[in-house]
């Protein structure tokens, strides 16, 4: 990579949207979003297909103009500059490599564009492809490459001259699951290295959790929460978040009532909630005062503020590193139990068998629905 | 890929193909050869039959005559001139319609550039005619401008053949532009690239071997007529008329005559084999 820094001088955040808002007709695909990603940072637009997220990638590299708002780059106005003059250069998720160059024109391209000498075009390219581990593939065509190399000739391509931002659309949505967390684990490692600043859009979690500095979640063409990953994790702003980042049990109605004990919608993670003994789950001692609060009520609050709860085991699946109980509680409310595959079960945990639950107060958590 | 065939299978595949390969050994590559073979004959100056003695006097007289190579410089010429300007002309409008135009716009400017086509082709060179006649529409458009309508003549002959193969160009190089993916032109532009560069770099490898393609069809088709020159050529000769007029006098001579556009071709197809165009067909 370059290494001389850049003559321009950051005056602003590397990507600003301003209430920026796209219509593809009739349809609103980004609405009024307000968007600030820092400078050398790791940021990703989390969400499923359809919410918008592509389209604000689209936006930021100039493919998509606003319907209304403003972008800024670096604190540059570029709403209504055409791509080839941002300095932002995208991923893209079938690479859109050229197929009638070698290797070693397609990642040199943004430098012969740039009238570049041939010579150092040449050992620019080369150290881009040492950077991404491809070097000795320079004279190969795309067509000769696997999916994970092409992969990273686009990286290579896109970061042979150090864009001020790199945009990149589900880079790692054609690859197997090996390769996957292989190139999660080196896409965050060569953004660290070379200090660029890199916006990623995915509609996986875990890439979202493994590699962001931080995280927006994008739903309807709107943002639900931007935060740090543990943030957006352990706190999610709203119950689309708490379902969509991670597996959670959300109880709203009657069903917090019963469960959680108070009105609202609440979520709790599946890893929060232990399996215990039923006999010793109905032994503790209730909270004062807070024993059975109406009879409507299925769990208890003993009085070391933990919750706790008897109830079936209608299925078990056992995934791995974990294993995942589905359990039916009294007036059919039903929670999903996450449990580390570390030590022995209760005795009773097995298919229909009677179950105890147990978690920390506080591990329920409201959301605004 | 299917196994090995079985001997079943494998007969059932001969029985498939065996008429229409026997058609185009026999009626097709035979009547070629005979043709070749019979140039090799020569013709009674008196009684006008056909003698079968072997001999290269056809060949002989045919590269010795000064208006054999005028008349096939000529017609190679024209049919270099129609492919240029068909390339020229498709080039533009393929564009527009593969990347430009909307979707709704695409199939009936398609339809436009097919419909000539199905018209006859004597009607369409007869419409040149009068529309390149003395009091017509191509005269009239231009005398406003204090010009001359090119008459019946060579010109006349390159603007009739390039409207009439256009349709040939056209299609082939549409079919590139519009398998182009617009992730490549997006690429393009997002690593710094203008227009010019986009097009040089990324469009034009993609559709040069649609052209070399179409031009296999303007450059054949122009190389072979002979009607065209008839209706707007004047006094022009090509090559297609001097056989024409040779097939009753001295057919032995038409066949040898023949040779020429056919090695033309041969060439021509060799050359763009070698740029890759063939392997886009």
């Amino acid at each position: 990579m370059q290494t001389q820094a850049r003559a321009t001088t950051r005056t602003g955040p590397a990507v600003r949207l301003e209430a920026v808002t796209k219509d593809f007709g009739t349809v609103r695909a980004v609405d009024a979003v307000d968007l600030t990603v820092h400078e050398g940072e790791f940021f990703t637009l989390l969400g499923p297909s359809g919410s918008g997220k592509t389209t604000l990638l689209r936006l930021v590299a100039g493919f998509e103009q606003p319907t209304g708002g403003r972008i800024e780059l670096a604190g540059d106005d570029v709403t209504g500059t055409p791509p080839n003059r941002r300095d932002v250069h995208t991923v893209f998720q079938d690479y859109a490599l050229f197929p009638q160059m070698s290797v070693e024109q397609n990642v040199a391209y943004a430098l012969t564009v740039r009238g570049v000498r041939k010579a150092e075009r040449l050992a620019r390219a080369h150290e881009a492809l040492t950077t991404v581990r491809l070097d000795g593939f320079a004279a190969r065509r795309p067509a000769e490459l696997s999916g994970g190399q092409r992969q990273r000739v686009a990286l290579a391509r896109a970061l042979v001259d150090r864009p001020a931002v790199l945009l990149l659309d589900e880079p790692l949505g054609a690859l197997d699951l090996a390769l996957r967390q292989e190139m999660q684990t080196e896409l965050k490692e060569l953004q660290r290295t070379t200090g660029i600043t890199f916006l990623l859009v995915t509609h996986d979690q875990d890439e979202a959790l493994t590699m962001s500095d931080r995280i927006a979640v994008v739903r309807d063409g709107r943002i639900e929460q931007t935060g740090p990953p543990v943030e957006v994790y352990e706190r999610p702003a709203t119950a689309f978040v708490a379902g969509f980042v991670g597996t959670t049990n959300l109880l709203r109605g009657e069903a917090a009532v019963r469960v959680v004990g108070r009105p609202g919608t609440y979520s709790i993670r599946p890893e929060r909630i232990l399996l215990t003994d039923p006999a010793e789950a109905s032994a503790r001692e209730p909270a004062e005062g807070s024993a059975r609060q109406s009879a409507e009520s299925s769990a208890e609050t003993s009085a070391d503020g933990r919750r706790t709860v008897t109830g079936r085991i209608t299925d078990i699946v056992h995934a791995g590193a974990h294993t995942r109980f589905t359990v039916m509680l009294p007036y059919g409310d039903r929670l999903i139990v996450h449990r580390q595959n570390l030590t022995g079960l209760p005795e009773s945990a097995r298919p229909d068998g009677e179950i105890g639950l147990s978690w920390d107060e506080r591990d329920a958590f409201p959301v605004p629905s | 890929m299917p196994a090995a065939p079985t001997p079943g299978s494998r007969l059932r595949l001969t029985a498939l193909l065996a008429p229409p390969l026997l058609w185009l050994t026999l009626a097709y590559l035979g009547s070629l050869a005979i043709l070749l073979l019979s140039a090799f004959w020569t013709t009674d100056s008196f009684t006008s039959d056909v003698v079968h003695t072997w001999n290269t006097d056809n060949f002989h007289e045919l590269l010795t005559t000064p208006v054999y190579r005028t008349i096939a410089l000529r017609t190679l010429s024209i049919a270099v001139a129609v492919t240029v300007v068909d390339a020229l002309l498709a080039l533009p409008m393929a564009f527009f319609m593969a990347r430009v135009a909307g979707r709704r716009w695409r199939r009936p400017l398609l339809v436009a550039v097919l419909t000539p086509l199905w018209a006859g082709y004597l009607v369409k060179a007869y419409a040149w005619r009068v529309m390149l006649g003395e009091n017509g529409v191509v005269g009239a458009a231009l005398a406003p401008f204090g010009l001359h309508g090119p008459g019946y003549g060579t010109t006349a002959v390159v603007i009739v053949l390039a409207y009439l193969w256009l349709p040939y160009m056209i299609l082939p190089v549409y079919a590139a532009l519009e398998r182009l993916p617009e992730r490549m032109l997006e690429a393009s532009a997002d690593l710094g690239a203008g227009a010019w560069r986009t097009l040089r770099s990324v469009v034009l490898p993609v559709v040069r071997p649609a052209v070399l393609a179409g031009s296999v069809f303007t450059f054949s088709l122009s190389l072979g007529d002979y009607l065209t020159v008839q209706i707007v050529g004047g006094k022009t000769q090509l090559l297609g008329n001097v056989i024409a007029s040779q097939v009753t006098l001295d057919l032995p001579m038409a066949a040898a005559l023949s040779a020429v556009p056919v090695v033309l071709i041969v060439c021509y197809l060799a050359a763009v084999r070698r740029a890759g165009a063939l392997d886009s067909l």
